[in-house]
């Protein structure tokens, strides 16, 4: 391709992540590193249906010129980063020399907030992932092997619970394990435990949150081997059954390694995904036993005041978790495929 | 033709009902209205009135339970989205805190000198909102199960307790307390009333200093989590509308809840007769001896947006005028609220409310710090009520959060 026409394919892409991915990641580092200005405050009346009383207010005069004066805000470099409420680089030291273990330093080091939302985001990462992929591919073939007729309706079954939106789907799991839900009640008889509650206990919300998790992206690793099982070569199928491959032989050896690039495409995506898992911990209700990195972030900008600076930390910090996560992957698939091309 | 006799019904419904609301002459000839607000029977009432003004170029209401997560961004481009954000006296401080409402001084002078001084809320002398309604959290109590074993409404917390221990110890309810407990805002709010009950100071006397690592901490803490005891094992995920739907449920026996949303417990829809006859309103309770109730009081009123022409300004400040006026009460809006407006008459289920401003309970802090500890609060309570911290684990844990946050706002250095 000459090099003019290369330019113009790819411009209108690269302007469009320029525009919408590049700017704003560079607008977040910059908004991380500034905090706000020191707030004048003024002492004021304030007077209403209950009477008066005494108290603060910012004086908005004095805030506008030093907002002129700095319209990003005092400058804090790593500061935030390094805060209590991020990687909490000040309060490590004193911990690990107050812990009488690992396993107690590690209990404790769950009490600050930064570590116990990657406590959870990464075990839900990291078992997740694997379960969608296994699931997702027994599935395809499960479906794949059925007679033609029912192939249809199975793969509209099997994909509902990627069509339905991740907030509604969990709602409706949500009361479904109420403590007086149908699943819920079916788990105390299951369990003879009267006062078994899966919202009440960290362990089991933590196992309902993977739960859900799992049954929302399944469909996705399904579809995408689905997909790829009709890439498969039968001559080279039918050489194995000729040879007396048994139905697991032929999966395990013709199969399996025919869909090798496609289960890196899927680790990738469900990797990221999973890192960013929010909307369950939102419609479960579930900030109270776990709550993860993007939820950090809703819950900064959430509150009556914004705290942005800090959202912007998280956000960074997660967009280098992903970044780390992902290395292993990428280096692969470089060394694979790089040297080809 | 059957799908056009369909779309036809649909639009003569929808005709039917946006014609409920009469259109109104407010004395407006041009401008715009356009709403952000919470979203309960009493708010969709004075949006529907105000956006039923003649005159208006454009009339738009956005009601919603996360008005908060945007309103002060609806209210921050120039010309704003929203011109008017209904508020409450604690969500007025964020947008107090951004600069992104307008002193009501010269429309108040131009167009609204009948409205009464009461209603009026001054901040260092301006008029920054027009409050429409009274709210706070009392007790909720269920008269038949009360008569069952023969005890009284409680008044203070320790009543409230030995109450549901009988009621236990009867076999009538294994869970009869309920609360808006759920991790978050709801939780903070329910340590606000208590901390406020046993009398402690949130900050250190004229700063932003947080300061409540004490007794009156501790006691609060301690009397949650006796609370939670007796609360269904899921209430970190209950906010007030899971609680509700567990009273009308028959679930629950004693509640602390909002007052303004007491009527749709008490009304025929969605319970049985046996619980919502026996719904009974209380006067909030004390605690520790205090005199105080363990509550907040509330108000609830509307603002004006900085970043609009002044002509969209009249505009909003006549029609949301409009929208709480007495013209807009009738019987079904009057049991909506404890509104503050001229001809309103007190339904029994608004007694709980009054007993909390005849009792003087406290109003909500309006501090521009504030929300911050509200944040930090939500944040680090339900370690405790679960048993995985000691009290003044979770205390120092909250006072860490919020200086942390405070420092990076400038509250404090």
């Amino acid at each position: 391709m000459k090099h003019s026409a290369f330019f113009w394919f790819v411009l209108p892409s690269a302007v469009a992540m320029l525009l919408f991915i590049f700017f704003p990641i560079v607008s977040v580092v910059v908004q991380s590193l500034h905090s706000a200005h020191e707030q004048v405050i003024i002492e004021v009346e304030n007077c209403g249906p209950f009477g008066c009383t005494k108290a603060t207010a910012i004086d908005q005069e004095a805030t506008a010129a030093l907002r002129e004066d700095q319209p990003l805000g005092r400058f804090a470099g790593l500061e935030i980063y390094k805060d209590r409420n991020h990687l909490a680089t000040a309060q490590i030291g004193p911990l690990w020399e107050q812990s009488t273990g690992i396993g107690d330093f590690i209990g404790k080091l769950m009490n600050l907030p930064f570590y116990k939302a990657m406590g959870f985001t990464l075990t839900f990462t990291f078992v997740v992932t694997p379960l969608t992929i296994i699931f997702g591919f027994v599935i395809a073939v499960a479906v794949n092997s059925a007679a033609r007729a029912i192939r249809g309706p199975l793969i509209f079954f099997s994909l509902l619970p990627m069509m339905v939106t991740p907030l509604i789907g969990s709602l409706i799991l949500f009361w479904m394990v109420d403590a007086r839900g149908i699943l819920g009640t079916a788990l105390r008889w299951l369990a003879d435990d009267p006062s078994l509650s899966v919202k009440a206990d960290t362990g089991l919300m933590w196992v309902m949150l993977m739960v859900y998790g799992v049954w929302h992206s399944a469909p996705f690793a399904f579809i995408v081997y689905y997909a790829g099982l009709q890439t498969v070569n039968t001559d080279t199928l039918e050489a194995a059954r000729i040879d007396g491959a048994s139905r697991w032989q032929q999966i395990r050896h013709v199969v399996i390694p025919h869909l090798l690039p496609l289960t890196t495409f899927i680790a990738l995506m469900q990797l990221m995904d999973n890192f960013r898992v929010f909307e369950p911990i939102v419609s479960f209700n579930a900030s109270a036993h776990a709550t993860s990195l993007s939820w950090a972030i809703y819950n900064d900008l959430g509150g009556e005041t914004q705290q942005l600076s800090s959202a912007a930390a998280t956000s960074v910090l997660t967009i280098i978790g992903v970044a780390i996560l992902l290395s292993p992957v990428l280096i692969r698939t470089y060394r694979d495929y790089g040297k080809a091309a | 033709m059957n799908l056009r006799h369909i779309l036809m019904t649909g639009s003569f419904l929808v005709a039917a009902s946006a014609s409920t609301t009469m259109a109104a002459d407010c004395a407006i000839d041009s401008g715009r209205l356009s709403i952000v607000g919470n979203e309960f029977p009493a708010i969709q009432t004075v949006a529907r009135n105000a956006q039923a003004c003649d005159g208006l170029s454009e009339a738009k209401a956005n009601l919603t339970a996360d008005h908060q997560k945007i309103n002060l961004a609806g209210m921050q481009g120039d010309p704003a989205e929203y011109t008017t954000a209904i508020v409450a006296n604690s969500s007025i401080v964020a947008l107090m805190n951004e600069d992104v409402i307008r002193p009501l001084d010269d429309l108040v002078a131009a167009y609204g000198q009948d409205i009464p001084k009461n209603q009026l809320i001054t901040i260092n002398g301006q008029v920054m909102a027009v409050a429409f309604m009274a709210n706070a959290q009392h007790l909720v109590y269920r008269k038949d199960i009360l008569e069952q074993i023969g005890m009284e409404p409680p008044k203070t917390y320790e009543d409230m307790l030995t109450t549901a221990e009988k009621i236990r110890a009867e076999g009538i309810l294994e869970y009869p307390l309920g609360g808006a407990y759920m991790a978050g805002w709801n939780l903070a709010q329910e340590f606000v009333n208590m901390y406020i009950g046993h009398g402690g100071d949130f900050y250190e006397p004229g700063t932003a200093q947080v300061s409540i690592n004490n007794e009156a901490g501790l006691a609060t803490l301690e009397m949650l989590k006796s609370l939670s005891a007796y609360m269904n094992p899921d209430y970190l995920t209950h906010d007030s509308n899971a609680t509700s739907a567990e009273w009308e449920a028959g679930n629950v026996a004693l509640m602390n809840m909002w007052g303004s949303r007491t009527g749709v417990l008490m009304d025929a829809e969605g319970s049985t007769p046996e619980v919502y006859e026996n719904t009974m309103v209380g006067a909030p309770m004390t605690v520790a001896g205090g005199d105080s109730p363990a509550s907040t009081l509330w108000w609830d009123g509307w603002t004006v947006a900085k970043n609009i022409s002044d002509e969209d300004a009249a505009a909003t400040f006549k029609a949301m005028k409009h929208g709480i006026s007495s013209a807009i009460l009738n019987n079904e809006t009057m049991g909506e609220a404890v509104w503050m407006i001229e001809g309103y008459q007190p339904a029994p289920v608004n007694e709980g409310v009054f007993s909390a401003i005849s009792m003087q309970t406290t109003p909500y802090p309006m501090l521009p710090h504030h929300g911050l500890l509200h944040t930090a609060l939500g944040d680090n309570i339900a370690d405790f009520l679960q048993g995985k911290e000691s009290a003044e684990q979770a205390l120092s844990d909250i006072e860490a959060a919020y200086m942390t946050a405070a420092k990076e706002k400038g509250f404090v250095n």
